[in-house]
This record gives structure tokens, sequence and C-alpha cells, in this order.
């Protein structure tokens, strides 16, 4: 009887991984499909792959999205350490108003964010393109960094810090000796957070770029919308495999990591 | 008379074995619970006692082996099946509930009216001395009302038996006392049958009708505290439950027919071992308790066993007095002196030469045979 | 004698913090809130009188209509892919922490892999299953169970299914972390104390993970609100959702005033949700305080 369920729940658990990972495989066969419409099986090729790497369009978009996502990273990064340490470190009323600021970015909506970033550039006659995306990633990116500083805050030992006082480090020796170093891994993954975010953005991109600097997700989503040409499933194969590469790059750091704690 | 001692038994523990990814926890364990008393299980922390006390309760499955509650075999019975209850350790109170939803939980699970539930729920928190204090936030209460509270919310189902997984031991001492105390007197007026795991020998000694002293997945010796004390089956009994001395040696029998234990360097010592070691060659040790040795300053005529040393160190602590003494063969022997006499100086000093008495029948000979 | 510990100072962070604070996150609020009341100037941007036009013309007829069958269609849609996300997602969790066991790192980094791809990408795969000579036809028909072929894109069910698809990982994330947090002391107790599997999830386990589902339903439902890349790709932009209607009025119809009055409804909306979402935890995390 219980063999049954437990069978049966592992088998459930097995069909959603499946429906997960189906889209994503189907995607990275249609790459190899030598086939330029539909997506009945027609053989091997190669061919998508070599047909994307001459696609100037398609390389220009993919390196100014490196560009957006690494400038908007460090820029949030930097944001993100300033706001974490002031929500941590203020008390009452500016405490809350700020935390409830930083919640804002994560929690809205991007299509409200990417708009009202529009009209905020529009206002300030601020040009739309690279740099426009750049600011409007780095006003969410900044709340996540934010979060993820303030959360590794308060979990740090108050002590700590007096006690280096104790000791006799000045102020800036405090910050640069003691604190930014507990900080670090919480700045490592914001900031992969952010890059992903960024480079994988769409909506606030949709709003924000103009007409001028079309990001990879943009010239994806007009190749789409206008014609699929396979060239679109080895480009999507591509960014799979890399964000599979990355990912498990990551995890296998923080579980090595772990496992050294628990020592 | 086996079969009047198998009426009374309300849970027998038969031949139970249980491995976790090939280490045994529980190796073929026999125990057998009589109606009514409290009986401790007790040993150091990984011992298995803890899951020799989930199996009873059904949170585990035994490989091996039968558990059989009133005469029926519960053995393949779910814990939410069994009329056997827990006290957990760190209580397990369910945090989002108040005091009152944690106690009727039970009675709830079992449909009980809502009437029925309400008055014995009541009942129980007046025997928790928290009297009217259901609406109370679990975590408003203290660590002592913590343990009242997991305690009468077993209580309130009238298991057949009610285990508890060292209740004290999130506790400090003076309220481990009081509660010690407290458990007792609850389960005099209530009279369910209690099985308690504790590590602490005090504890076990104190509130006990019965220790069973587990040890390496075994049970090595069950019996009242006294027995278990005073006539300890193993070398680890002996040792786990209060302190020891102990004298390696071998055996001879003199003209007498009484066995001698030679030590090396210190000489032979009258001994009475059990029947089956009582023969010459046998290699093994003497457990001797620090209380039951008597010190004096002149050699003693009358006393069976004596052995000569020189005081190392003394602390007086009131009641009796602990000395280390170091004797001829390097080793040291601690002895406890109870102060009977109102005496404003010491009787000993450190480094006085002293002798160390005591008769065979408070020693007790372990052979090594026995102890692998 | 002041209290604070005696370290380093926070005022140069704080004027950094609340820089951002004003420039990048309540300025934009406030500038759409504002030309809200705005008139649409000749060539698209904004100019005075003040006015409440952009309100009022959302009361009458037709737009009324419109706006309330997007508004309905969307809140539908979120509450539909919030639910559906549960559902899964929590024996999903509950089987990552439970069941298991030596694959439970690997399944919860199975989980998390979708999240970190591209999700036009993963929308797009979606498009190729379900368009018309798509894989989902092409199996049907060796199985012998689509004798013709289906039509499954540009279905509300294929924005539904995408809906969920990718917002599955957050809620199943969420609720894992959650489920792995609670006691399983408590659950053992529950057990002895008479409950059966059933009585033991709904009575521990479930109130519980209420911060885990509240969580999770505040990152499905809220983001759901508002899209608009799923109805667009899916749905073929057949039905109109409020993310739709909120990108045409600014990027086609380029009617700014009217497209931030609805912003400001929209932003109303997931305010109350998230205040009533709250309320929710607050009852609850009071009594988890230990």
């Amino acid at each position: 009887m219980s063999t049954i369920r437990r069978w049966a729940s592992g088998f459930g658990v097995f069909l959603i991984y499946v429906f997960l990972f189906l889209p994503m495989v189907v995607l990275v066969a249609l790459s190899f499909n030598n086939a330029s419409r539909g997506t009945q099986w027609q053989g091997f090729t190669f061919s998508w792959y070599e047909k994307l790497s001459e696609n100037q369009a398609i390389l220009e978009a993919l390196s100014r999205s490196l560009e957006i996502a690494v400038e908007a990273t460090l820029l949030s990064a930097f944001l993100g350490l300033c706001v974490g340490i002031s929500m941590s470190r203020t008390h009452g009323f500016r405490k809350t108003i700020l935390q409830k600021l930083a919640t804002l970015p994560i929690v809205l909506p991007e299509i409200v964010q990417g708009l009202s970033l529009l009209c905020f550039f529009v206002w300030l006659t601020i040009p739309l393109g690279e740099f426009s995306v750049v600011i409007a990633h780095t006003a969410f990116g900044t709340a996540y960094v934010a979060t993820l500083v303030k959360a590794r805050l308060t979990a740090m030992d108050p002590l700590l810090e007096e006690a280096a006082a104790d000791l006799g480090a000045t102020q800036s020796k405090i910050l640069v000796k003691i604190t930014l170093p507990q900080l670090w891994p919480a700045m490592v993954s914001g900031m992969l957070m952010v890059f992903t975010l960024s480079f994988d953005d769409f909506i606030v991109a949709f709003f924000t770029a103009g007409v001028g600097a079309t990001t990879l997700p943009l010239k994806i989503y007009s190749m789409l919308k206008f014609g699929v040409s396979p060239e679109v499933n080895a480009l999507s194969a591509l960014i799979l495999c890399a964000s599979f590469l990355l990912v498990t790059m990551a995890f296998w750091n923080q579980n090595k990591r772990e496992r050294k704690f628990e020592i | 008379m086996p079969n009047s001692a198998k009426k009374a038994a309300v849970l027998e523990v038969i031949g139970v074995t249980k491995q976790f990814r090939g280490k045994i926890a529980v190796d073929c364990v026999d125990l057998q619970v009589a109606n009514g008393e409290f009986l401790s299980i007790l040993g150091p922390s990984g011992c298995g006692k803890t899951t020799l006390l989930r199996l009873i309760g059904g949170l585990e499955k035994p490989d091996r082996g039968r558990l059989v509650l009133n005469g029926q075999d519960i053995t393949n019975l779910s814990a939410h099946k069994r009329n056997v209850h827990t006290v957990f350790q760190r209580y397990a109170l369910f945090p989002h509930m108040n005091v009152f939803d944690n106690v009727a939980f039970g009675l709830r699970c079992k449909k009980i009216h809502e009437n029925e539930t309400r008055s014995r729920v009541e009942e129980m928190l007046e025997l928790a001395n928290l009297k009217g204090q259901g609406h109370r936030a679990i975590h408003t209460l203290s660590g002592g009302e913590q343990q009242r509270i997991a305690l009468v919310r077993a209580l309130v189902n009238l298991p057949k038996l009610l285990l508890l997984d060292e209740p004290l031991g999130a506790l400090d001492l003076k309220l481990r006392l009081q509660l010690q105390q407290e458990l007792v007197a609850i389960q005099k007026r209530v009279k369910t049958t209690f099985v308690f795991v504790t590590h602490d020998q005090q504890e076990a000694l104190n509130m006990s009708d019965r220790v069973a002293v587990m040890n390496q997945a075994k049970v090595e010796q069950i019996g009242t505290p006294n027995e278990i004390y005073e006539f300890p089956k193993t070398l680890f009994a002996a040792s786990f439950v209060g302190g020891i001395n102990r004298l390696d040696g071998v055996l001879r029998i003199d003209e007498g027919g009484r066995c001698i234990c030679e030590v090396e360097g210190l000489g032979g010592f009258f001994v009475e071992p059990p029947t089956e070691y009582r023969q010459a060659g046998v290699k093994g040790l003497i457990c001797l308790r620090p209380e039951k040795v008597t010190l004096f300053s002149r050699r003693p005529s009358t006393i069976e066993n004596v052995v000569e040393g020189t005081i190392r160190s003394q602390s007086y602590l009131g009641t009796h007095t602990q000395f280390e003494v170091l004797i001829k063969n390097g080793g040291v022997i601690s002895v406890f002196q109870q102060n009977t006499q109102k005496l404003a100086k010491k009787v000993f000093q450190v480094n006085d030469k002293v002798f160390m008495g005591w008769q065979a029948s408070l020693s007790h000979f372990f052979s090594y045979q026995a102890l692998k | 004698m002041s209290i604070q510990p005696k370290t380093f100072r926070t005022t140069p962070f704080s004027i950094a913090a609340w820089i951002w604070a004003a420039s990048l996150v309540v300025a934009p609020l406030l500038y759409i809130v504002s030309i809200s009341f705005l008139s649409r100037g000749p060539y698209g941007g904004v100019q005075s009188p003040l006015t409440l036009t952009n309100y009022t013309r959302m009361t009458d007829g037709s737009m009324a209509l419109t706006l309330l069958l997007s508004l309905g269609r969307s809140v539908a849609l979120a509450g539909f892919s919030t639910v559906l996300c549960i559902f899964v997602g929590f024996p999903l969790a509950l089987f990552l922490v439970f069941r298991a066991g030596r694959w439970r790192n690997a399944l919860f980094f199975l989980l998390i892999i979708p999240f970190w791809t591209n999700f036009l990408i993963r929308t797009y795969a979606w498009m190729v299953i379900l368009s018309d000579n798509g894989w989902l036809n092409h199996v049907l028909e060796i199985l012998g169970l689509g004798p013709q072929y289906l039509h499954w894109l540009f279905t509300p069910q294929a924005v539904l299914l995408g809906m969920f698809y990718n917002y599955l990982p957050y809620m199943a994330m969420s609720l894992y972390v959650s489920v792995e947090k609670l006691d399983t002391k408590l659950l053992e107790a529950a057990a002895d104390l008479g409950a059966g599997p059933v009585r033991r999830f709904f009575q521990v386990t479930l109130p519980l993970s209420v911060p885990g589902l509240v969580a999770g339903s505040i990152m499905v439902f809220i983001p759901s609100l508002g899209e608009f890349v799923i109805p667009d790709i899916l749905g073929g932009g057949t039905n109109l959702f409020v993310g739709n209607l909120l990108a045409q009025q600014f990027l086609t119809v380029r009617h700014w005033p009217f497209g931030s009055a609805l912003s400001v409804i929209l932003i109303i909306l997931i305010g109350a949700c998230l205040v009533a979402l709250e309320k929710v935890t607050k009852g609850h995390s009071e009594d988890l305080i230990a």
C-alpha cells in the first residue's frame, strides 16, 4: 500500500520535471533540425549555428546585453550595498520607509516599472538607449542586492564590530576588515542575480530602450513576432546551455562552501 | 511465577532490532514494562535509547522483533493508531495553537465530544498548574510550563503507556530537580505507566521504580535503582551509574577456597566473583565504589582488603570529602568519606600516608571474558 | 551616553541609499501618478491643464467594458495560475523535503534551472510545442488521438499553461523553503497524539507553511497581474489583458495620461492584494515567534 503510494508520488514528481524540461529539450532538438520551416524532423544539421555566427544583428544585440548587464550589476552592487547597510543601521520610521521602498521594485510588476521609468526618462529628457536601460536595470537590481545584504547583516553578530572597535580598529578599518568581508557572499549572490535579471530582462528594456538599443531579449522577441527563423532555436539552445553551466557552477560552489562551514 | 509477571506486563518488547544505513541502533532488545511502573532507560547519547523509545511509540518500524501492548501485537500499527503517547525532547508543542488547543489535539483527533474535551482539558490544565490559562500562546510559556503542557497533552489521552524522551533535558539544574519531584508525584497520581529516557544517572536513580541500562544498542541490565547501583552486572553498568575505581589482576584460589585477585605491585585482594569465573587464572578487574572505601591513618587489622597510599589531593564538599590517593603501582584511587564528625580542621593532609580498606563483599569482580 | 555601537559611520551610505530610493523608486511612480491628471499633448506628450478625464473615461460605456473585461481576465488568469501553482507546487515541495532523500539537492537544483533561463525562450518553446503543426499535434497524431490538427496556440488555455509553466518554480521554491523549516518533531507529535496523515497535513503542515504560501502567492499573483508578454506570444493578443492594454496605451496609442491612470489603478489593486496578504502572514507569524 505505502510502497504503491510512494511509487505513485515519485512518478507524479517525475511528470512535473518532464513538464519543466520538455520545452527546453524540444528547443535544443529543433536547433539541430534540418528544416527551415515546421517542426518535423528532417535530419541533423549544424547550419543554424553557422548562420547564427554570421548574423551581425544578433551578435551586436548579445554584446550590448552583456555590456548593459555588467554595468547594471556594478552600479546595483554599489547602491545595493549602501541601501542594505543603511536599512540595517538606521532605526524607527526611516528604516521602515526605506525597507518598504526597497521591496517595491521587487514586488511591482515589471510593466509598471518599465512604463513609469519610460515616462520619467522622457520627462527628464534623458535619451532612450543603452544608458537609460542600464539606469532602469539598476533601479530594480539595487533592491535585490540590498535585500540580500540586509539579510546577511541581520544574521551577522553585532559583537564582531564592537570587538574590533574595542581592539582599537578605526571606523574605516572596521568597515573594510570586518563588515565587508562578511558581506561578500551576499554581494556575490546578489550580483549574480542582477546580472541574470538584467541579461534576461525583456519588459523593462521593451519600454526604456528606445529604437537604437536592441538588447538580446528584444531581438529574440522581434524574431518571434516577425517570422520565426530556426536561428532562434540555435540561439536559445546556446543560451540554455550557458545558463545551465553557470547555475551548475554557482550551485556547486555554494554546496562546497556550505560543506566547509559544516565542519 | 513467570505467568503472573506476564499478566502484569503492559508492554513487551521482544527481540527488537533496528538498523540505520547498516548501523545497528537497537540490537535484539527484550524488555518488559509492568503496569503502573516508572521505568527509566538510561544510557549515554548514541546508545540507541531514543530509537528504542521511537520504536515503542511507532515513529520507527523495527527490522526484526515484536512489540506487544496489553496482549495485542502492535508491531505493524502506525503511530497514530497506538494508545501510546510521547512527551518529546524540547516538547514539540504546536506553535500555531494556544495551550488549550495543544492539549485538546489528541482528543479532537479521536472525535471526542467538544464538551467532554473541554472538561478533560481543563482538568489536565489544573494538573499542570495552569488552570484557566488555556488561551495563552505557546511562546509565552516558561520552560517548566512548556514541559508540563507537553506532559498533560499526552496524558489527557489516557495512554496505556507514556513515553518521555529526556523531557527535562532543556531545563536548568534547579528546575530539573523540582520537576523530577513533580513528575513522580503526577505519575503516582494518574497511575500511568511511564517509560522515561535519560542520560542522567541521578535522574534515573531518583525517579524510577526500575532502570534499564543501555549501551551500544543493547540493554545491559534491568533492575531497581538499588540493584543497578549495588549489584551491577557489567563494568559498563557499574561505571556509568556512579564512579568506580578499578584494579586489574589475575585470580587465584587460596587454601580456604576463597578467591584472591593478585594485582601487580599491590598484592592480593579478596574478591567474590560470579560462580562461573571462580577459577584460578581468570584475568579481570576489581571494581570499587569510592564511598565503599574507608580511610585509616594506621593499618587496620579487622578489614579484609587494605592498600597503602599517599594523599595527592582532597576536596572538602560539606557532606563529604573527596580524596585522590596515589597507590604504589602508580594508579589513583578516589575515596569519599562522610563528614560524620564536627571538625574545624582537616583530618588528613596532602602527602599524608594513609591506608584504604574495604570488605570483599563491597567490591565487584568482572572478568575480561565477560566484557568481550 | 550613546547605546549605539561605536562602529563605522553610516551617513555616506544613507545618502546614496536615499538618492536611489528617491530618484529611481519614488520619483518615477509619483511622476506617472501626476501625469495621470494631465491631458495628452499633440505629439503623444503630456500637457496641462489638470484634469480628471483620464479617470472618468474609464467609467463610460465601451471603455468601461474593455477595462472591466481585461481587468477581469487578468485577475482570473493570475488567480488561476496561482491556484494551479499551489496545487502542483505544494506536493512537489513536500516530496522534495520528505521523500526525495539523497535526490533532494539534485531535484532542487533542477527546479531552479528554469528560473535562471530566459523566460522569452521558455515561452517560445511552448509556442513550438503548441503550434498547429507542432510537437503536441504530432504526438497526438501518432497516438491516434488527433484525426486532424487541433488548435492549441493562441487560446486562453495556452496562456494559462504558459503562466503556470513560468511561475511554478517560484511557488515551489518558496514553499520548499517554508516546508524545509518545518520541525518534523511537530509532525511526529501529531502522529503520536493520534492524527492521521490528512489531519497532520491540514492541522500542522499547512498552517505552518502559510508564510511560504503567501510569499509564493505574491511571487506568482502580482507579476501575473501585469503580465503581457505571455498573452502576447501564446495568446496571440486575441484576449486583451491589463498588461496588453497598458502597453498599447504607452507604445501604440501613445496616450500617456490615460495609460498612467490605468497603471495607477493597477498599482492600487496590487497594493490592496499586498496589504491583504500581509494581514494573513501577520496573523500567523505572531504565533510563530517563539
